[in-house]
């Protein structure tokens, strides 16, 4: 089979890495957790139960398509009924029901029991990222797809892990309890390592809990499995299993870098300084919309850069005009600086705009605000600081 | 029953009228049975090259042909059209035509009604197709239409809410027709357990479509009146609850599952036995399976939602119904291999593609029962597994009933045998590639690749390569089928009014074409 796909495979030039093939093609993983391997147990009973059922059932099939036929000078036989028949097929499916529901009731069980976890995480489903909270840690962060846009149209730019890679991995520690706590902030996700042998949706306004024991060190690779819109195939969840010192030594880190970010937000930046910080946030939050030249996609995501007519439902333009981003002539205008500020902090409820005060400290936004009055053609020279925004907010 | 064939030739034909307008302003059951057929064959070459562009998207990892966005929109649409465009209203048109024929009646009890329920439809379509041209395009949500994902469409949205009405209404029409027709216009003699199994399995079809189709009247409504009324029933903010929406779908959605596949399970009733030259076995278990299955259809909803995060006592309460639906499904199963065994079968192209459903149909079941068990389907749920599941039981399900029926009733319908040769390579050309199209979609599906997403990661790249030539193939393999049953309009050898050598039933008593009025004097029906 592998050496039939991968001849396939060089025929059309394409490169599959053949690791990766060996492992991932056929089946489901046993995964790395006690959970894990039970559902793998469980899948691998019923599909035997069922290739079982299936060679009688079909073996009878198959026989009397090729005995019993016209051609070979059968008599068809008269008999159209028989009782006993059918109590024992009716009978004989509900025994081995019964036998698939004890072990799958078992682990269902053992699945739902979150009780005494040594850790929670709360993972937050945002359009089109993760963001994932260490309860009692002070740790929280935002987790994005690291692969370049450039690679979505370039295959020489794609590494063994495309799609799958992110900026900041979730890390857990090994051999213990973690509780996930699963919400969303604006559609319904659902977060998924198919290692840890379960999905769970992501739900606006509702908290699931589900828990994972990762016993074995490692990077560990899902997606996010329910449609939750344009880049719903763009969000993977990593999560990284490390040893008890090396999980304590991380969240250290993290801890220390919060501190320098809230520093960040205190100073004063130079217009250069700003422009820099908001260009990288522009291209990690913004530009999936927005797009990298600031122009917009028509019909849903209107341009940034002043000029460019944009063509939309009544409804999104409406609210651009009421907030001075467009004039009368269906062309997008700088608008005032509040304003400005006001959308990026709060959002545009009713639209796909969503309110990044959560998602961005003050220096992001004050470098992000900077950005786009300052590029994509717009020069308007002004310059936000941190504590403009954080008066704001 | 002779006698009364020959008493009715001598009659004057009732002729149709002439031209345009004859299908306008048609109340006749075979006109309405045949438009219903063709709006469905229509709609499945466009729901068909929707799915041309999703496989052509996938071919390769990487964006190549169209943008995220529109490969949603694609996904949605190809859904949309192939349920309520292609699948049901085939169904309704086999209804149409074979109903009055097989109970000995000489039309269907509301043919007015009949009329408008057919015409409802394109004007649906064409509302729904015409969101691809607005601002911001088509529904983007998918099928289901889960909020608070589903408001986030463009101007689309209450074009495809009031398309998704239309339809209902249409089909609650079409169900209540063929109810009265059943119950009230069967020929003297025929009792309820004497009646063919389509007509049977038609019959509780239609219960289900009365009962689910105003729920997701109501779901789709709730979802309008969020979006420009103000209300929050699906708004958590507002204190209202995402969840509830995908009850409310589900408990339409899992009935709607049976609505596609309960005739099905008559058509193959009818073909088997008449190929196998043998009576179909079981006929009662058959009707208290169908039955059984329409009833468990109802509680089982929730297990197209087992990782929303329900209690445990829910989640082990759907696990254990979803299961026990096995068990009368199983049942047919076996009837129909008992049905072929010890009989003297011949392999036209009808038994051909009813074989296949039994076998495939088969293999669906069995994926079926996999997702039931809850803590697996938390692996397997929203992935390419689940997609496979539900193409085996609705393409190599469905879709290939349909075809076994027109094939089996097409030279009934058009008094001209279809070529026989071409048939059995259009089976061929079908089979082989649904299965290149559909089966390694399980070992993406288990191998991790979620549902509904425009490219992925390097690793699923062979199989969706070999899935895309299988699609293409059928795809294609599917102009083959178009080409005979126009071949078969226009001409053909002149097939009698029996058709196939045990062919059993009052259709067959017809001549091949049947009159205009199928039965103008109820036959007799021992």
């Amino acid at each position: 089979m592998v050496r039939r796909t991968a001849a396939l495979a060089a025929a059309t030039g394409l490169i599959a890495p053949a690791g990766a093939l060996a492992d991932y093609a056929l089946n489901l993983r046993p995964g790395v957790t006690p959970i894990s391997r039970e559902v793998y147990d469980l899948h691998m009973l019923i599909l035997w139960i069922c290739v079982a059922i299936g060679a009688v059932v079909f073996g009878a099939m198959v026989y009397s398509i090729i005995r019993h036929r016209k051609s070979r000078g059968v008599e068809a036989a008269r008999f159209h009924e028989n009782t006993s028949v059918e109590i024992l097929w009716t009978l004989i499916p509900v025994l081995i029901l019964v036998s698939m529901a004890i072990p799958a009731t078992r682990t269902l069980i053992a699945m739902e029991d979150t009780r005494d976890a040594d850790l929670t995480i709360k993972v937050t489903g945002y359009q089109w990222k993760w963001h994932y909270d260490y309860l009692g840690e002070d740790v929280s962060f935002f987790s994005t797809l690291a692969t370049p846009p450039g690679a979505f149209r370039d295959a020489s730019l794609r590494t063994a892990d495309y799609l799958l890679e992110v900026d900041n991995p979730v890390v857990v520690p090994v051999g213990r309890k973690v509780r996930f706590l699963t919400t969303a902030n604006d559609v319904i996700h659902s977060w998924w390592v198919p290692d840890l042998g379960w999905k769970r949706d992501a739900i606006p306004g509702f908290i699931n809990e589900s828990w994972a024991q990762v016993d074995v060190p490692g990077v560990y690779r899902g997606q996010c499995a329910e449609l939750c819109g344009k880049d719903h195939g763009f969000m993977p969840v990593v999560l990284v299993a490390k040893s008890e010192p090396e999980y304590e030594a991380w969240l250290a880190q993290q801890k220390s870098a919060k501190a320098t970010r809230a520093a960040a937000a205190e100073k004063t930046w130079t217009l250069e300084e700003l422009m820099q910080r908001g260009g990288a946030v522009y291209a990690k939050t913004c530009a999936v919309c927005h797009q990298a030249n600031g122009e917009g996609v028509p019909g849903a995501f209107p341009p940034l850069a002043a000029g460019h007519p944009f063509a939309a439902g009544e409804n999104l333009l409406a609210h651009l005009r009421e907030r001075g981003f467009l004039d009368a002539d269906g062309n997008i205008v700088l608008g005032p600086l509040e304003q400005h500020i006001d959308i990026v902090l709060n959002g545009i409820e009713g639209s796909a705009m969503q309110a990044f005060r959560d998602q961005l400290d003050d220096a992001d936004l004050a470098a992000v605000i900077t950005y786009e009055r300052n590029s994509f053609g717009n020069d308007s020279g002004e310059l936000v600081q941190p504590a403009a925004v954080k008066a704001a907010r | 029953m002779t006698t009364t064939t020959a008493a009715h030739a001598e009659h004057p034909e009732h002729g149709p009228a002439r031209g345009l307008m004859r299908w306008v302003t048609t109340t006749n059951h075979k006109d309405i049975g045949t438009l219903y057929l063709l709006f469905a064959l229509t709609m499945f070459f466009v729901g068909g090259a929707m799915a041309m562009v999703i496989r052509a998207e996938l071919f390769q990892p990487g964006l190549q042909f169209v943008e995220p966005q529109f490969f949603n929109q694609m996904t949605t649409m190809h859904a949309l059209v192939m349920i309520f465009g292609a699948v049901m209203p085939a169904f309704v048109g086999l209804a149409n035509w074979q109903i009055p024929m097989m109970i000995g009646a000489p039309d269907m009890a509301l043919p007015r009604m009949n009329n408008w329920s057919f015409w409802l439809l394109p004007f649906a379509f064409a509302m729904l197709l015409s969101t691809l041209f607005l601002t911001g395009g088509g529904p983007a949500g998918g099928w289901t239409m889960y909020p608070p994902l589903m408001l986030q469409t463009g101007e689309a949205l209450p074009f495809v809410i009031f398309a998704v009405h239309l339809m209902g209404i249409s089909s609650v029409m079409g169900a209540i027709n063929v109810i009265v027709t059943v119950l009230n216009m069967r020929a003297p003699g025929m009792s309820l357990m004497k009646m063919p199994l389509f007509v049977w399995t038609w019959l509780i079809t239609a219960f289900l479509l009365i009962a689910a189709m105003p729920v997701l009247a109501g779901a789709v409504t709730m979802l309008l009146t969020d979006r420009y009324f103000g209300t929050a029933f699906f708004n958590a903010a507002g204190g209202g609850d995402p969840v509830m929406y995908q009850h409310i779908f589900w408990f339409f959605g899992h009935p709607e599952v049976y609505i596609m596949i309960l005739p099905a399970f008559g058509i193959v009733s009818q073909i088997i036995p008449t190929f196998a030259r043998k009576p179909l076995f079981g006929y009662s278990s058959m009707v208290y399976a169908t039955a059984s299955i329409a009833f468990l259809s109802f509680i089982v909803w929730a297990h197209h939602m087992f990782t929303v995060g329900m209690p445990l006592a829910g989640e082990l309460f759907f696990m254990y119904t979803t299961m026990l639906i096995a068990v009368p499904t199983g049942v047919k199963v076996f009837n129909w291999v008992a049905t072929m065994w010890r009989g003297s079968m011949t392999f036209e192209t009808p038994m051909l593609f009813a074989v296949a459903f039994v076998f495939l149909f088969t293999i669906g079941g069995f994926s079926g029962l996999m997702l039931a068990i809850t803590p697996v389907d938390f692996q397997y749920h929203d992935t390419y597994f689940v997609v496979a599941h539900f193409h085996y039981v609705l393409v190599t399900g469905a879709v290939f009933a349909i075809m076994a029926a027109a094939y089996f009733w097409l030279p009934k319908w058009t008094g001209h045998r279809y070529d026989e040769r071409l048939g059995r390579i259009h089976f061929w050309l079908s089979a082989v590639s649904v299965n290149v199209l559909f089966f390694p979609q399980h070992f993406l599906g288990l191998a991790g690749m979620p549902r509904r997403i425009p490219d992925y990661a390097v690793q699923f790249a062979d199989w969706n390569m070999i899935s895309s030539l299988g699609g293409f193939a059928f795809g294609t393999s599917q102009l083959l089928f178009l080409y005979i049953v126009v071949k078969t309009i226009r001409g053909g050898a002149r097939a009698g009014a029996e058709v196939w050598e045990e062919a059993h039933g009052l259709e067959w008593t017809l001549p091949s074409p049947p009159p205009y009025h199928s039965f103008t004097e109820a036959p007799e029906v021992r």
